[in-house]
């Protein structure tokens, strides 16, 4: 019994300890070295932020130029499947286009009639867009999240919204020097104060880690208002920061089981360019 | 001469091969996630570094599973040397196992595999979510393990015929 012990203790010791195979380093001085390595990156030290940065510039720019030939495979195979879905997408667009067309017209008066509203109440909204390339966007089980060619030299601050196309899709937690890194909202960590139209309701979209959200932290009554059949989700401007009406997905209510799903209105796997918002509220009070 | 060049060329680039595809895994995340294959996913460095550890470390230095994780810290977006401390958890099982292990076998070393993931896997789900409060899906982790586990014999296949290929061009 105490040999056996002895023999595990030995086993033990010469997996941490020994230097064998031309290896420079023991196992116990590397584990150690990761330890304060995450011991440090906890502390705010100008040192340590400075020395992230510079690890942060240049790993991103490796990841982009090491991600080109899976990026090749993966554009690839989204148009094979486009191609695959041509005649049927067709027929959608063709209905689509048509709706849209009507809509058009009624959404133009309404633009109108809202910005002389605002004029009347001496409210404006400005907004500046910075226009980013996609460098990484790796779909991890731990973060999703994509990483931006534009840092803080190009005034890039943490907080501002990620829009593809007018719809929202996330939010800059991380900025380097000249790229920085964005939360995509399907992320679990990721909680937006949104608006429920039509029923003009105030509830938090959660992401979720998968390519849907959920709606939390909203009234009970919710359910009982979802008799629409479609409620489009917007981002409220709640907590400043967002700029209000940003289109995020929509909640289809056919699925009883689903009811609380948003299926976001962009997809995150085809991300190449996206504007950085940022936004300011004028008043004249 | 000419094919003398050639052939330390070769036998260089086969060396070195492990490395390069450690690093490329952890710039690049290999995970087939584009394929939009649901609940799929896997670990590609975790097979990687398990094998050529076990294997035969001299062609996988520590030093560089150390700097391998700490690039994947910063390229998946969790705190800097985290997969690096995860990874040399790696090393020092199969380091263990290299110790008591007198006639290797393939299914022994499968489920110590399994053991290993699910313990670093552990670690990383309980420190992220509690000790640096990022919140993690459990379920894909689970998912990600079990894929990894399964895919194991197919990768351990693939190295193996590297392997040879690697001791034949240094042996001549």
């Amino acid at each position: 019994m105490a040999s056996s012990r002895d023999d595990f203790v030995i086993a033990i010791r010469s997996a941490f300890l020994k230097k064998s195979y031309q290896q420079k380093f023991s196992l116990l001085t590397l584990i150690f070295l990761s330890l304060i390595v995450i011991v440090l990156g906890s502390f705010n030290f100008k040192a340590i932020q400075y020395i992230k940065l510079g690890v942060n510039e240049v790993v991103y720019r490796s990841s982009f130029i090491a991600s080109i030939p899976e990026n090749y495979f993966k554009d690839l195979n989204i148009k094979i499947e486009q191609h695959l879905n041509l005649y049927d997408q067709f027929q959608k667009n063709e209905i689509e286009l048509k709706k849209l067309k009507e809509e058009k017209l009624s959404n133009d008066f309404l633009i109108l009639e809202n910005k002389k509203l605002r004029e009347l109440i001496n409210e404006t909204i400005q907004s500046e867009d910075v226009y980013a390339k996609v460098l990484v966007d790796k779909d991890s089980p731990y973060l999703k999240s994509i990483i931006l060619n534009k840092g803080s030299k190009d005034n890039v601050k943490i907080g501002m919204a990620i829009v593809d196309r007018s719809y929202l899709v996330g939010k800059i937690i991380e900025v380097n020097y000249t790229n920085s890194r964005a939360l995509l909202v399907s992320d679990l960590n990721s909680k937006i104060p949104v608006l429920l139209e039509p029923i003009d309701l105030h509830a938090v979209l959660s992401g979720t880690g998968k390519n849907h959200g959920v709606i939390e932290y909203t009234k009970d009554e919710y359910k009982e208002k979802l008799n629409s059949n479609e409620i489009i989700v917007y981002t409220s401007g709640y907590g400043g920061l967002f700029k209000p009406g940003l289109p995020v997905g929509k909640i289809i209510t056919n699925d009883l089981n689903k009811d609380n799903q948003v299926n976001f209105f962009s997809d995150f796997r085809q991300l190449d360019y996206v504007k950085i918002v940022s936004y300011e509220i004028g008043s004249g009070n | 001469m000419s094919s003398l060049n050639k052939n330390t060329l070769i036998k260089s680039l086969l060396f070195y091969l492990p490395v390069f595809l450690l690093f490329l895994s952890v710039l690049n995340e290999i995970d087939f996630n584009y394929l939009k294959i649901e609940n799929f996913s896997f670990n590609f460095v975790h097979i990687l570094i398990f094998y050529w550890t076990l294997k035969n470390p001299r062609y996988l230095s520590y030093g560089s599973i150390f700097l391998a994780g700490i690039i994947n810290d910063v390229v998946v977006g969790i705190p800097i040397g985290f997969s690096s401390f995860c990874y040399l958890l790696i090393c020092v099982v199969t380091a263990y196992l290299r110790n008591i292990t007198i006639t290797p076998n393939f299914i022994n070393d499968w489920i110590s595999f399994l053991v290993t993931i699910l313990l670093i896997n552990s670690i990383q789900v309980v420190s992220l979510d509690i000790v640096f409060s990022i919140e993690i899906n459990y379920m894909r982790y689970l998912i990600n393990s079990g894929f990894t586990f399964i895919l194991y014999p197919f990768f351990l296949f693939l190295f193996n015929v590297l392997e040879n290929k690697i001791t034949i061009q240094t042996n001549d």
